[in-house]
């Protein structure tokens, strides 16, 4: 292939993929990545991601099988995205006031890397499209094509999908906090405990079904639910103030889960709606459902 | 009375001396209850931990 014909699907399956990161790229309430430099960084990843998949078809048409090979051989350095991800996350956790988990840390490194793959996968369609059939338009069809069936896939499930949500008061028993008659913890300061019964609010987390009331059981799905309602709703803790960390407790008879938070804003509407939105953690997922005995055994 | 460590006590705070055997924790003796939540709100404030009250006049900071 000349010059000429190689820049067309080069140059098509570039701009979609990098197109496609910045799609997937959103700075939401999580504020991951930080911006800017993280969002930098990722998109930085996005177009070398991009490139990569964008020259493989048209070199290997080439028969420059020593550069295909080569990018190949590049393609695998994008596992490491997950890794740093992961170290990244990791060093601040200690300093966050209600920490997202091992299984979120885990989950948000896990899609960082697959959305580069994804990317490169963009840019294979779009290049190899205009390499085959010279038709520019077809390839970039080809890759929106992709771009939107990854994008269905990118969004999944939340709290909301898989439970029934209730706002309620906390109360004490002696000196056991308690949300829907689920002990959540022990407090043992009066002031604290008055603090609790003037602000704080409970969550009844109800799983409509026995795959949720599996994926619920998950301490990390838990914590990610603390954390991200944390994060929305703000919450009345500081260094020194354990006793107001956000707490999501199991009703070990029903499987239910209720969570005890003292929030910054009060909204009971609005805290319901930050925990319908937490993700289901692809880590904590479980479907009991699925195998015989879990659906033999079903309520 | 015995202290069993679950997670780290970092302080017992007691009304009662004999409530309290040995165990590693400082032990902090207070005369009344007053006395006692004033102690127990600056060190836990102090050390990050959470007080729990045993319900026998005795309270531990557990560093969680």
């Amino acid at each position: 292939m000349a010059g000429a014909e190689l820049l067309a699907p080069i140059a098509g399956g570039l701009i979609l993929g990098a197109m496609a990161r910045i799609a997937l790229l959103q700075v939401d309430y999580r504020m991951y990545p930080s911006y800017p430099h993280g969002w930098l960084i990722h998109f930085a990843w996005g177009v070398i991601a991009a490139f990569v998949g964008s020259v493989v078809v048209p070199a290997l048409a080439a028969k420059e099988f020593t550069a295909a090979t080569f990018l190949v051989l590049v393609a695998q350095q994008f596992r490491d995205i997950r890794r740093m991800e992961r170290a990244s996350l990791d060093l601040v956790e200690s300093m966050e006031l209600v920490p997202r988990g091992p299984h979120y840390i885990e989950g948000i490194a896990r899609t960082f890397e697959a959305r580069s793959y994804l990317v490169i996968a963009v840019s294979l369609v779009t290049s190899t499209i205009i390499t085959f059939t010279g038709h520019i338009l077809g390839g970039i069809a080809g890759g929106l094509v992709t771009f939107f069936l990854v994008f269905m896939v990118k969004r999944g499930q939340r709290i909301g999908d898989i439970a029934e949500l209730t706002a309620v008061d906390v109360e004490f028993e002696g000196t056991l906090l308690k949300v829907a008659n689920v002990i959540v913890m022990e407090v043992g300061l009066r002031k604290s405990r008055e603090w609790w019964l003037e602000r704080g609010i409970g969550v009844i987390i109800e799983p409509k079904d026995d795959d949720a009331r599996a994926t619920l059981a998950s301490l990390g799905q838990r914590q990610a639910i603390a954390h991200d309602t944390a994060a929305i709703m703000g919450v009345t803790k500081d260094f020194g103030l354990p006793e107001f960390t956000p707490l999501v407790r199991r009703d070990i008879e029903t499987g239910r889960v209720v969570m005890a938070i003292v929030p910054m804003e009060p909204d009971r509407r609005q805290i319901l709606a930050a925990v319908e939105r937490v993700p289901v953690l692809e880590a904590a997922r479980r479907a009991p459902l699925q195998s015989e005995p879990g659906l033999k055994a079903a309520d | 009375m015995e202290i069993r460590i679950v997670e780290t006590i970092v302080c017992v705070i007691t009304l009662d001396r004999d409530a309290v055997g040995g165990g590693g924790a400082p032990i902090v003796y207070a005369k009344n209850e007053e006395e006692r939540e004033r102690m127990a709100e600056v060190l836990s404030r102090t050390m990050d931990a959470m007080v729990h009250d045993l319900g026998n006049g005795v309270y531990v900071l557990i560093k969680h």
